[in-house]
């Protein structure tokens, strides 16, 4: 479970997140906000790319700034642009090197591989070059890379902003199907319109918390 | 677009290991240097082509990848002519091209993972100076995937200013490009150690 304590956070004294108390036990959390809202700060505080300035972030009980490494073994985090997150030219290459990162045996890395590909039906892509495929298929990829590592929570910050709506849908259906408890920041309201909570987060601050039910049409409201 | 990188396949040049590959191209260069004789540089010229083929990527992309070289060759050859004689101009570029052939045969033919962990191999006696071979080979690897990226960027900026009536200047791209890779790069400093990299 995911904690957030008294969490404040500012870049350069410019306060971007003030005071936020939460526990976030449910599988499917949704966050919504305008622009320049903090909703990425906030993402990045759940795996220590972040450290808060005040109070503590703990993913089942483990201080984000205490023990990074076992946190960056926890959380894997999805960016919104995939170019920006595949690190390798080869997509084969790419899942491998998170698993290169933690020291996993060649045999076992290869099949690994295999078989987190295979969730997307992406086997076909193994050796090809990334800058080739298609925005859903890097998204796709990107994911499988974060999977392959056996991560207990998946945090995702915009994953379908710059895609079409078939890779979108896509992108979409492997979040719906994913087992892990998933965080999903996103614009896609109908995305998240079926999670178990959802976030508004404004200026700063949580300013409302929910059902979908409840949140979203509020969010609606507030952004006309 | 086609850029001199790692095609894959099943050929006898792709399950040959990156050491063994890398190797005989520094042997066979030595070689060339070292015997002065151009019946050996004109019969390593068809060879090296064969080679070159046996990778077995599609063969316009192979065509494709040469033309660079032949020009460069083709300048050679014109400034032997001019400055000394045809034997040494045709000894140059039989050479040259015996080894571009080749050295384009291992890229082809050789992972950029496989390249970095020989570099980084190769690397290790150094560590003790404080090189860090790891980041050597990510290094590479990274330059290698930017490489599109930065061409895409390149893109899409000259599309942006032409669509403002703006006429290409040269300031007027790099200026931004270097800003939006800073980014980029920076986002990826981000990706990668949110992927489990240790520094
Ligand atoms: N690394 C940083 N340095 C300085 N300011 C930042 C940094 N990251 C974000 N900010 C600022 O913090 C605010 C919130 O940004 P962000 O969390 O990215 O919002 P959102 O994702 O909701 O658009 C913005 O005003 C942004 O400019
Ligand atoms: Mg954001």
């Amino acid at each position: 479970m995911i904690v957030l304590e008294a969490v404040s956070h500012d870049f350069e004294d410019r306060p971007v997140l003030a005071e936020i108390d939460l526990a976030l036990p449910e599988r499917r959390i949704g966050i919504v906000g305008a622009n320049g809202s903090g909703k990425s700060t906030f993402a990045r505080l759940l795996n220590g790319l972040v450290l808060p300035k005040q109070g503590r972030v703990l993913i089942d009980g483990v201080d984000t700034a205490r023990d990074v490494k076992a946190i960056r073994r926890k959380v894997g985090f999805v960016f919104q642009n995939p170019d920006h997150q595949i690190v390798m030219p080869i997509v084969g290459e790419d899942l491998a090197f998170g698993l290169k990162a933690r020291k996993i045996p060649k045999g076992e890395i290869d099949t690994r591989i295999d078989a987190a590909l295979a969730r997307y039906d992406l086997g076909h892509l193994r050796e090809r070059p990334v800058h080739l495929l298609s925005g859903g298929e890097k998204q796709l990829v990107a994911l499988s890379a974060v999977l392959v590592t056996d991560p207990e929570i998946v945090v995702f910050d915009e994953p379908t902003t710059l895609l079409d709506l078939r890779n979108r849908n896509r992108v979409a259906a492997a979040i719906d199907a994913l087992p892990h408890p998933a965080i999903v920041v996103s614009h896609d309201l109908e995305l998240i319109a079926g999670f178990e909570r959802v976030l508004m987060i404004e200026d700063g601050r949580v300013a409302a918390d929910g059902l979908p039910g409840e949140v979203l049409p509020f969010y609606r409201e507030r952004m006309r | 677009m086609t850029i001199g990188l790692y095609h894959p396949g099943q050929s006898a040049l792709h399950r040959a290991s990156a050491g063994a590959k890398l190797s005989a191209l520094v042997v066979v260069s030595l070689a060339l240097f070292v015997a002065p004789s151009i019946w050996v540089a004109l019969a390593s010229v068809p060879i090296a082509f064969a080679v070159y083929l046996a990778t077995g990527a599609p063969f316009r992309r192979l065509m494709a990848q040469l033309r660079g070289p032949a020009i460069l060759l083709g300048l050679v050859f014109v400034f032997h002519l001019a400055f000394g004689s045809v034997a040494e101009g045709v000894l140059a570029v039989t050479r040259f091209a015996t080894l571009i052939l080749l050295a384009s045969a291992v890229t082809l033919s050789t992972p950029v993972s496989e390249m970095a962990e020989l570099v980084e191999w190769g690397l290790g006696p150094l560590r003790p100076l404080g090189v860090n071979p790891e980041k050597v080979g990510l290094a590479i690897a990274l330059a290698i995937r930017f490489v599109p990226l930065i061409a895409e960027e390149f893109r899409h900026i000259r599309e942006a200013q032409a669509a403002r009536g703006l006429a290409a200047n040269p300031l007027a791209l790099i200026v931004p490009l270097v800003i939006r890779t800073l980014k980029s790069a920076d986002e990826l400093a981000d990706a990668i150690e949110a992927r489990g990299y240790e520094r």
